[in-house]
C-alpha cells in the first residue's frame, strides 16, 4: 500500500462505533474511498460512507479492543497501488502489503497488525536503459527505457498516464532506486520508474478490440472444446471438490499468458503456501524460466480480515492493467469470486443497507459487470496493444448454479467451465461438464486454430463434440435396458465416446507429461481416436462383430497417449496398429 | 476497571448496558447478578454510551441492577505445558478437580492469521490405520479434514479410532529401530466438545482413560445443557492452546471438534438476537469468515517444529451436505470424510462413503518415499472401479445381472467386494499402509489388465496377481 503524502493531511477525526470491521467516526474531513488509519494502532481502513458529521469506514485488520474515542486520522488518498518494478515474484496480501516484509518486520509467523510496507521495495536499485532520447517528445503512456526486473520478463518504464508528456530534456541509464528520477520533461515533470493508482478506477486504455487469439492452457478439455481468447473471460463455478482451485492452478501455470497475477480471495493458507513453494521449480514452458518469474500472487486467506478480501480483487486487477500497459499479455485468475462477493455482503449488512437476493448487496451485479469489464484486448494510449485474460472461480453455496453470484457472472462471461460433482466423485478430472460449459470464442479463434493447429481443427472438434452428444442420448437408454440391447454401431459409438471422455478429455494435472499439452498434442490424439473411430466402423460394416472389434489390443494403448513423453511417435505408432489390427479382421 | 449498574435491556443472550467511558470491541466484560453469580460476557459492539454484550453463560437472573465490569482486554487463554491431562469447562475452567492451572503465558483467543509466506505446506503422511482414509483420501500432518456425518451415525467411533491409531512413519526410524515409532510420532490430542450430550462425552472420555491418552490430551467440554453462547468461545479456546503447544512447545497436535453443527447454532442465535440480516437459513452472513477462523488454524509453520492437525465433526442437518454448515465448511477445509447412512446399516465399520469423501492434500504426501511408489495410481484406479460399479448397481436393480455383460458384473462384484473387504475392517484394526494398498491390489486384480487405465504398466506388471486369489471372507 501507498504510503506516500501521509505526512499531508492529517484532518483528526474520533471514534464513535465499533461493530466488527465496520468503524464509524465523527469529525473526519475525509472524501469517499480515502484511506484512514483507525485508532491508537494505525489501522489501515477506506472510507465507504460519509452521512452528515459521520463516516463510515471498512477496516482491513482485525479490530479486537479498538474502542470509541480513540482518534482517526485521513491520508486524503484513496486506496492505491504501488506498480513498477519488483512487483513480479513477490506475494501480497489484499493491500498490496509484501507478505516476506510483513513477516521481517513483525518477527512473527502470525499477521499482527497495525504494520505497514511498501507494495515495492524502495531500497532496491534497477539497472535501467533508456530507449528514449534526449528531445524526443513522448506522451503519456509512452514507453521510454526498460528494465530487467526478473529473468524472464522486462519491465517498460511508461511515462504514468496522469502525466501529460513533452520533450525529454534528460535521461540516462544506469542504477536506479524506484524513486528516483530517471528522466525529465521540458514542462519540468520528472518520471521515476515508480507510479501509482488508485485500485477502484481503470487505467487508462483505448478502444477494445475483438481477440482473436487463444489463451493456450495447456488442457485439451479446454483448448479442445472450450477455448478462452486472449483478452477473454471466463467463469469456473463448482461446487467444493470438484477441482476449482487445480484447474486455477493449472491455467497459472500452463497458460501461455506473458504475465500472470493469481488472487487467492478468501481461500485456504496452504493453497497459497503450495503456489508459493511450487511455483519457484515450474519452469515456464514458454521461456524455460521459472514460473515464479512471471508471477504475481495477492493473497488473502479465509481468515485475513474480511475488508481486504474486498479489496483484494481490485489489487489484484490494478497490477494486471500496469503490465497491459507495457504490451503484455496478462492473465489474471481469480479465486474465488464468491469470497469477494460475501466479502461486499458481510459489509453491506453491516451498514444495515437493504439487502438483495440471498443478502447480497443490490449492487453486486454492477460490482461484478465492472470487475469482468476491466478484461479485454486492448489498443494502448501508447499505441501498442495488450491484454488481460480474466478466469474467476465462482463458489456457488450447494453447488446450486441458480445462486445470484453465478447468474450475475454468467451474463457477463463468454467463456463457462462448469466443473461437475460427479465426475469428480468418480475423479474425472479436469471435472469440466461437457454438456453444460460453452465457450462463445469458438468461432472468432477458429482462424488461428486452422493456421496454427491443423486445417480441420474445427471440424475434428465438431466431430468429437457429436460422439459426446450422441454418447449423452445413447446413456439414457441404456439405464434402461443394458448396454447390450444397443445395436452394434451404437455399442461401438459409446466405446469411442468412452475413448474421448477416458483418453482424451481427462488429464492428470500430476503426472509430469500429462500436466501440460500443447495443442498440437490435444489434436494429434483427437485425431487417433477418430483412427480408431474409422476403422472400426469400417470393419463393422465388413461385418466384423463388435465384441472382436473391442479385442484389439491397440485400442486401450488410446489411453495411454496423455502420459507418452514421446507422443509424436508413439501415436504414429498406435495409429498404424490400429489400422493394421483392425483390417486384419476382416 | 470501572463498574456500572446501567443495563438497559436484556434480550436472549445480550444485555445492554450504557457507559460513560469508551469500552473496546471484544473485550471482556463481568456482570454480577443480584444473586451473587458471577457471568463472563464479550463486548459485540462498541459506540459512544452503549454497548452490547454477549454473554457467554446465558442471561438468566440477570436484571436491570446487576453489575458490569469491563476488564479492559479481550479474551484471553492461560496456556502451558502442564494442560495436558487436563480437563476444562467450555469456558476453560478446570472441572478435573485437580490443582490451578499457573499459566506461563495468557494468549488472545481470536488468533492472528498464520502468513500465508510463513506457513509451510503440509506433506507428511499420517497413517490413521483406516484403509479408507489412508488409501483413498490421505491425511497429513497440519490438515483440516472434516468428518462429515448424519445424527445416529457412528462418527464418534470413527474419530476416536483416528486419535488412538494416528502416528506418522518417521522416514529415518523405517530401517532402523520399531521401537522408538510408537513414543516419537504420537500426537497430543486436544479434543474440543460443544453441545454434545453427557453421555458422548463420557464415550470420549472413558476411551481416553482406557488408552491412556487422557495424559496426552487436553480436553474442553461444552454440554447440552451448557450455555449455548460458551460454544462460541470453547473452540477458539481449544485452538489457542492447540498453537502454542504446537509452535511453541514443538508437539504434533490433532484437535478433535465436535460438534460443528452445534456451534453455528449458536452464531445462529446470536445473529439472531442482534437482529442481524440473515443470510442461507437464517445463518449469519459471516459465517464463513468466521469458520474459517476456526479452520484455517490448522497447519504447520516454516521453521517450527510442531504441527495443527484438525478432525472437525459435524453432523449434516437431515444428511443434506448442500445445508449451509457443511458447505461452507467443505468450501474451507481441505476435503471431507463422509460417514454414510446406507453403508452402516450394511454393517460395514467404519461406514465411510469414499466417493464423495476426499482429501485435497493427499497428491502430495503419498508416493514414493513418503508411502509407497504405486499409491496414487491405486486409489484413483479404487475409485474409478468403485465409481463404476456403484452405477451399474441402479441398472441391475432394473435390467438383472443377466443382462449385464462380462466386465459390467466384473465391476459389480468389484464393488461388492470393494465394501466389505476395503472399506470394511472394524474399529480396533489397524491397517498399516502397506496393507491397505495390498488389499486394493487383491481387489484390482479381479478386473482384467487392460481395465487398470490409470495405473502405470511398470506397476501392473510388479503388482498386478496373475492368478486372482479367492476372496478372503469378510469379516
Amino acid at each position: 500500500m501507498s504510503q506516500a503524502d501521509t505526512e499531508s493531511v492529517d484532518e483528526g477525526g474520533v471514534i464513535e462505533s465499533v461493530s466488527g470491521p465496520v468503524v464509524t467516526a465523527t469529525d473526519l474531513d475525509a472524501r469517499m474511498n480515502d484511506v484512514v488509519y483507525v485508532g491508537e494502532e494505525g489501522l489501515m481502513g477506506e472510507v465507504i460512507e460519509i452521512e452528515g458529521n459521520l463516516t463510515t469506514i471498512q477496516v482491513y485488520e482485525e479490530t479486537s479492543g479498538v474502542g470509541p474515542g480513540e482518534p482517526v486520522t485521513n491520508t486524503g488518498e484513496p486506496l492505491s497501488v504501488d506498480l513498477g518494478p519488483g512487483l513480479l515474484d513477490t506475494i501480497y496480501d489484499g493491500v498490496q502489503r509484501p507478505l516476506d516484509e510483513l513477516e521481517e518486520k513483525m518477527q512473527s509467523a502470525f499477521l499482527d497488525r497495525g504494520v505497514d510496507a511498501p507494495g515495492i521495495d524502495l531500497e532496491r536499485t534497477w539497472a535501467f536503459t533508456p530507449i528514449v532520447e534526449v528531445g524526443d517528445t513522448v506522451e503519456s503512456g509512452d514507453i521510454i527505457g526498460e528494465v530487467p526486473e526478473t529473468e524472464s520478463i522486462t519491465h517498460k518504464v511508461m511515462v504514468p498516464p496522469d502525466i501529460d508528456g513533452g520533450e525529454i530534456t534528460s535521461i540516462e541509464a544506469g542504477e536506479f532506486t524506484v524513486e528516483e528520477t530517471v528522466a525529465e520533461l521540458d514542462t519540468g515533470e520528472t518520471i521515476s520508474m515508480h507510479q501509482e493508482w488508485p485500485v477502484r478506477s481503470a487505467r487508462p486504455a483505448n478502444e477494445k478490440q475483438t481477440p482473436t487469439e487463444p489463451l493456450v492452457s495447456g488442457q485439451r478439455v479446454q483448448d479442445g472444446l472450450f477455448p478462452i481468447a486472449k483478452g477473454g473471460t471466463a467463469a469456473i463455478p463448482g461446487p467444493f471438490g470438484s477441482g476449482k482451485t487445480v484447474t486455477q492452478h493449472q491455467l497459472a501455470k500452463w497458460s501461455d499468458a506473458d504475465i500472470v497475477v493469481y488472487v487467492g480471495c478468501g481461500e485456504r493458507g496452504n493453497e497459497m503456501t503450495e503456489v508459493i513453494e511450487d511455483f519457484p521449480e515450474l519452469e515456464d514452458p514458454k521461456t524455460g524460466k521459472p514460473l515464479m518469474s512471471r508471477t504475481c500472487l495477492i493473497a488473502n486467506t479465509s481468515n485475513m480480515p474480511v475488508a481486504a478480501r474486498e479489496s483484494c480483487i481490485y489489487t489484484g486487477i490494478t497490477i494486471a492493467e500496469y503490465f497491459r500497459d507495457m504490451g503484455y499479455d496478462v492473465a489474471l485468475m481469480a479465486d474465488s469470486t464468491s469470497r469477494w462477493a460475501e466479502a461486499m455482503r458481510e459489509i453491506s449488512s453491516r451498514l444495515e443497507e437493504m439487502p438483495g437476493e440471498e443478502g447480497y448487496p443490490a449492487y453486486l451485479a454492477a460490482a461484478l459487470s465492472e470487475f469482468y469489464e476491466r478484461a479485454g484486448k486492448f489498443n494502448l494510449i501508447n499505441g501498442g496493444e495488450g491484454s488481460i485474460s480474466v478466469i474467476g472461480a465462482v463458489s456457488p453455496p450447494g453447488g446450486d448454479f441458480s445462486e445470484p453470484v453465478t447468474q450475475n457472472t454468467l451474463r457477463i462471461v463468454k467463456t463457462f467451465w462448469a466443473l461437475d460433482a460427479d465426475l469428480a466423485e468418480r475423479r474425472h478430472f479436469p471435472s469440466i461438464n461437457w454438456n453444460e460449459s460453452y465457450s462463445l470464442y469458438r468461432q472468432q479463434l477458429d482462424p488461428w486454430f486452422r493456421d496454427t493447429v491443423a486445417e480441420d481443427y474445427p471440424e475434428v472438434r465438431q466431430w468429437a463434440v457429436d460422439v459426446l452428444d450422441e454418447e449423452d442420448e445413447l446413456q439414457e437408454i441404456v439405464q434402461l435396458v443394458g448396454k447390450d440391447a444397443l445395436p452394434e454401431d451404437q455399442q461401438l459409438t459409446l466405446e469411442v465416446a468412452r475413448y474421448l471422455r477416458e483418453a482424451w478429455l481427462q488429464q492428470n494435472a500430476f503426472h509430469d507429461v500429462d500436466t501440460y499439452c500443447e495443442p498440437q498434442k490435444t489434436y494429434r490424439m483427437l485425431q487417433a481416436i477418430r483412427t480408431f473411430n474409422d476403422e472400426a466402423f469400417s470393419a463393422l460394416d465388413a461385418g466384423v462383430p463388435v465384441d472382436e472389434i473391442q479385442e484389439a489390443d491397440a485400442a486401450p494403448r488410446l489411453n495411454r497417449m496423455g502420459t507418452a513423453e514421446a507422443w509424436d511417435e508413439f501415436i504414429d505408432d498406435l495409429e498404424s496398429d490400429l489400422e493394421s489390427q483392425l483390417r486384419d479382421l476382416y | 476497571m470501572k463498574e456500572y449498574q446501567t443495563i438497559t435491556e436484556i434480550s436472549g443472550p445480550l444485555v445492554f448496558a450504557e457507559v460513560d467511558e469508551p469500552v473496546g470491541y471484544d473485550e471482556i466484560v463481568e456482570i454480577e447478578t443480584p444473586d451473587g453469580r458471577t457471568l463472563r460476557g464479550q463486548v459485540l459492539e462498541s459506540s459512544d454510551g452503549l454497548v452490547s454484550i454477549q454473554v457467554f453463560e446465558g442471561t438468566g437472573g440477570i436484571d436491570r441492577n446487576a453489575s458490569v465490569r469491563f476488564l479492559g482486554e479481550t479474551m484471553k487463554m492461560p496456556v502451558t505445558e502442564d494442560l495436558l491431562g487436563r480437563v476444562m469447562d467450555g469456558s476453560g475452567n478446570p472441572i478435573d478437580g485437580g490443582p490451578d492451572i499457573v499459566p506461563d503465558e495468557r494468549r488472545d483467543i481470536v488468533g492472528a492469521a498464520i502468513n500465508p509466506y510463513s506457513r509451510e505446506y503440509p506433506e507428511e503422511f499420517i497413517q490413521t490405520g483406516v484403509s479408507s482414509i489412508d488409501g483413498m483420501n490421505t491425511l497429513v500432518r497440519g490438515q483440516k479434514l472434516p468428518i462429515f456425518s448424519g445424527s445416529g451415525l457412528p462418527h464418534n467411533d470413527l474419530a476416536l479410532q483416528i486419535a488412538r491409531q494416528a502416528t506418522v512413519p518417521e522416514e529415518d526410524d523405517v530401517d532402523e529401530s520399531d521401537e522408538d515409532d510408537e513414543e516419537g510420532s504420537e500426537f497430543a490430542v486436544i479434543f474440543g466438545a460443544m453441545g454434545i450430550t453427557q453421555e458422548e462425552a463420557n464415550e470420549f472420555m472413558a476411551d481416553f482413560e482406557r488408552t491412556g491418552a487422557l495424559e496426552r490430551s487436553v480436553v474442553f467440554m461444552n454440554l447440552a445443557d451448557d450455555p449455548a453462547v460458551e460454544r462460541t468461545v470453547t473452540p477458539r479456546l481449544a485452538l489457542t492452546t492447540a498453537e502454542y503447544l504446537a509452535f511453541d512447545k514443538g508437539y504434533h497436535v490433532l484437535v478433535i471438534l465436535t460438534d460443528i453443527t452445534n456451534y453455528c447454532e449458536a452464531l445462529r442465535e446470536i445473529g439472531a438476537a442482534r437482529e442481524e440480516v440473515p443470510g442461507r437459513r437464517g445463518y449469519p452472513g459471516y459465517m464463513y469468515t468466521d469458520l474459517a477462523q476456526l479452520y484455517e488454524r490448522a497447519g504447520r509453520i516454516e521453521g517450527r517444529e510442531g504441527s495443527v492437525t484438525q478432525i472437525p465433526i459435524l453432523t449434516m442437518p437431515s444428511d443434506d451436505i448442500t445445508h449451509p454448515i457443511p458447505d461452507l465448511t467443505g468450501y474451507i477445509t481441505e476435503g471431507q470424510i463422509i460417514v454414510d447412512r446406507s453403508l452402516n446399516s450394511q454393517g460395514i465399520e467404519p461406514p465411510i462413503n469414499v466417493l464423495p469423501s476426499l482429501s485435497r492434500l493427499m497428491d502430495d504426501g503419498i508416493g514414493e518415499g513418503l508411502t509407497r511408489e504405486d499409491h496414487a495410481d491405486v486409489s484413483d484406479q479404487l475409485y474409478a472401479a468403485y465409481a463404476e460399479g456403484e452405477d451399474l448397481r441402479d441398472l441391475v436393480n432394473i435390467v438383472g445381472r443377466e443382462a449385464l455383460t462380462e466386465r459390467d458384473n466384473k465391476f459389480l462384484d468389484f464393488a461388492d467386494r470393494f465394501e466389505n473387504e476395503f472399506v470394511q475392517q472394524g474399529y480396533d484394526t489397524n491397517r498399516a499402509i502397506e496393507e491397505t494398498l495390498d488389499v486394493g491390489w487383491d481387489l484390482l486384480s479381479m478386473l482384467p489388465k487392460e481395465e487398470l487405465n490409470r495405473i502405470d504398466e511398470d506397476l501392473i506388471a510388479e503388482h498386478y496377481r496373475e492368478e486372482t486369489p479367492e476372496a478372503a471372507t469378510a469379516d
